[in-house]
């Protein structure tokens, strides 16, 4: 079996689980690049320059099978691009994702495995914008399953329907309802049951639960974590809650535009955060424990994106800056003290940063 | 203890529809004393900002009070006609909205926006408005702000932007500020310089603030006491302290342990099944009572009022202290 994990970019198909330390996803030096340039016209006659958005920047990490990644950061940083580039919403720029050895742009294409495509799946944020609301709900979950053909006939069809909706907490008659005729909880368990049916193992998890109160929040997390636990899911969960990524990960990536600047084991980023900027977010969660502790809070936005500073990207906001940071991006090396975290940052590297 | 500041006694409010009459707060009493924090925390759909509104005179028809009163300083506000509520709108309390783009006008730059609002509830000259909204501006940590007042809302930042709406809810110096989730819009780091900026300001200014949010967080920072709401009515008062360490009404206890933590490392969080009742069908007795853990006969069928409950008080027969 190590021989077949190292020689062959075949996918697994046999019945054997690939070793436990393979990565099931393996997103290497992924570049994402929009361009929201002026219409041509515009371009020509204002003599507007193209203007590149560099959403994602040379993004790599992996997911083992049955683990939990989490990814965090604030709005514009780029998390919800690495999650649209691994189910093929997007195409890369630059850079690969592979699937179980498999190169995710071939799927993007359309001309790609389908049984590898239907292994990813997506849940996205807004429940009321992901469902369609003139179909019932079994014919909402339903159509992964005819779309891949998994069940044959009306009454196996039904019967899976039935397991899936029993599955997720929902019961088999609520098929036959419409999706306004459910809370927000309720219809992100349908999303999720719709991301089940197509028996997927991966599944991608953009912001699942910021839509929705907290103690409905609480059920659908428990769901997720009890799902993995049964039908041994690999998750890429993606929140700007460190809260909730503490809760459900077990490895974190933190983003700021559009690079991964911190990637450490949970309980290794949450104790011990080394980038100044996994820093600031930690100390800018509001401390519900009431400790008292004094907060510092960092001063300075996200930069444009359209014209992010030189240098590291943090550098502006970063009180422990100095020259070398603003000319020279920083790489995710492993640092120095622990060996499972990943770290950009000069400051670290030159052990400028003093310990807390 | 002197006269509260805001009183609010028996506040009901409904919305008349075509099947019938939809209760959306009832029986909600509460007072925040000068210079006082009062959070406000509930999920979507338990009347919170229903009740910020009714107390500034914003209600949307046909949401209406249908009973109670509010006071401000003693005189009732909730009968004023509509010229007199302007007045007291700005001038005595102040709001401030989860949306700054929505509360501020794009077609004005932020300088003519805040002349204006003070120039309405004080009197001053142009020249000394103008002084006024500067001062203003930097005092909510807006750099440079003399160009800046130049500058229309679409030229600053979400963050930024909530700093002129706390300028713009500050200009007359109100003794109340209704802040209807101040913070929800802003990324994490943003929100806590917005927490600690209208901490700062309030204290300075002695500004008593209602803070209707659904973030724990953020009460547990801001707040001196706070009012857990459930289905339109308080379910839990009490210290800010009191009722996040040691919550008394299992709603609160449910809804404490649904807070994901990064101090402490949890399998599953508490789960509190189902969820809020919607309006035309609040269940008999004590409306939490299908969802709690502890339910017993009384709740079926008799609704609790608050009650003590060491130091804070609950809506929850678990806490009476005559048996029935």
């Amino acid at each position: 079996m190590k021989v077949l994990a190292e020689t062959s970019a075949e996918p697994a198909r046999s019945e054997a689980r690939p070793a436990a330390k393979m990565p099931l996803l393996q997103v290497s030096h992924a570049t994402k690049v929009f361009d929201v340039s002026p219409p041509w016209l515009t371009r020509v006659l204002g003599r507007a320059p193209r203007a590149l958005l560099h959403a994602v920047e040379d993004v790599s990490f992996c997911i083992r099978r049955g683990e939990t990644l989490g990814l965090v950061g604030e709005s514009g940083c780029g998390k919800s691009t690495v999650a649209r580039l691994i189910v093929g919403l997007y195409r890369l720029t630059s850079g690969s994702i592979t699937y179980d050895g498999v190169d995710i742009a071939t799927l993007a294409s359309g001309r790609g495995d389908r049984t590898l495509r239907r292994k990813l799946q997506m849940i996205f944020q807004d429940p009321y914008a992901s469902l369609n609301p003139r179909w019932r709900v079994a014919d909402i979950v339903a159509e992964p399953i005819r779309a891949q053909r998994l069940a044959r006939g009306r009454h196996a069809v039904a019967a899976r329907i039935g397991e899936l909706l029993t599955q997720v907490g929902l019961a088999p008659a609520d098929g036959q309802k419409y999706p306004h005729q459910f809370s927000g909880g309720q219809r992100q368990r349908i999303s999720i049951a719709r991301a089940l049916a197509s028996e997927a193992e991966f599944l991608v998890c953009d912001e699942p639960t910021s839509a929705l109160d907290v103690s409905v929040q609480a059920q659908v997390l428990n769901l997720m974590r009890e799902l993995q636990q049964r039908l041994g899911l690999t998750y890429l969960f993606i929140s700007h809650n460190l809260a909730v990524v503490h809760h459900v990960a077990d490895r974190v990536g933190v983003m700021y535009l559009g690079r991964i600047v911190e990637l450490a084991d949970k309980r290794t980023l949450f104790a011990h955060p080394r980038h100044p900027y996994t820093r600031m977010l930690l100390d800018a969660i509001p401390d519900i424990a009431m400790s008292g502790k004094a907060r510092t809070p960092v001063a300075g936005e996200v930069p444009n994106p359209l014209s992010p500073p030189s240098g590291c990207a943090f550098h502006p906001r970063c009180p422990f800056a100095n020259d070398r940071c603003r000319t020279e991006i920083p790489a995710l090396r492993a640092d120095a003290q622990a060996e499972d975290a990943l770290v950009a940052c000069h400051a670290v590297e030159e052990d400028r940063i003093p310990q807390k | 203890m002197n006269r509260p500041l805001l009183e609010v006694r028996h506040l009901r409010i409904e919305f008349p529809t075509r099947r019938g009459v939809l209760v959306a707060v009832d029986e909600v009493s509460f007072t925040i004393g000068p210079g006082e924090v009062l959070g406000v925390v509930g999920e979507s759909g338990a009347g919170k900002s229903l009740t910020g509104a009714a107390i500034i005179g914003l209600l949307e028809p046909p949401g209406r009070i249908a009973a109670g009163e509010i006071l401000l300083d003693g005189e009732r506000i909730d009968r004023l006609p509509h010229e007199a509520m302007r007045r007291i709108r700005g001038r005595r309390i102040g709001a401030i909205f989860q949306d700054p783009l929505a509360s501020l006008d794009p077609l004005f730059s932020i300088g003519q926006q805040l002349v204006e609002t003070i120039r309405t509830h004080l009197p001053l000259s142009e020249g000394e408005a103008r002084k006024r909204a500067v001062d203003l501006l930097q005092e909510v940590g807006i750099p440079a702000a003399a160009r800046r007042t130049g500058h229309y809302p679409h030229q600053f930042s979400g963050g930024m932007r909530q700093r002129v709406v706390i300028a713009l809810a500050l200009a007359a110096n109100p003794q109340l500020i209704i802040a209807d989730e101040p913070t929800t819009a802003l990324d994490v780091s943003i929100q806590a310089q917005i927490i600690t900026l209208l901490k700062r300001l309030c204290r300075d200014h002695g500004t008593a603030v209602m803070l209707v949010t659904h973030d724990m967080g953020v009460i547990a920072e801001t707040a001196d006491r706070v009012a857990v709401m459930y289905a339109g009515r308080i379910v839990e008062t009490g210290p800010v302290a009191d009722v996040i360490n040691a919550p008394k009404h299992p709603y609160t206890v449910g809804l404490m342990g649904s807070i994901p933590s990064i101090v402490a490392d949890r399998d599953r969080l508490v789960q509190i099944d189902g969820s809020m009742p919607r309006l035309n069908a609040i269940p008999p007795g004590c409306p939490f009572h299908p969802r709690c853990p502890r339910v017993f006969d009384r709740c079926l069928h008799e609704r609790p009022d608050l009650m003590d409950a060491g130091s804070s008080r609950a809506a929850c027969w678990l806490y009476d202290k005559v048996p029935a």
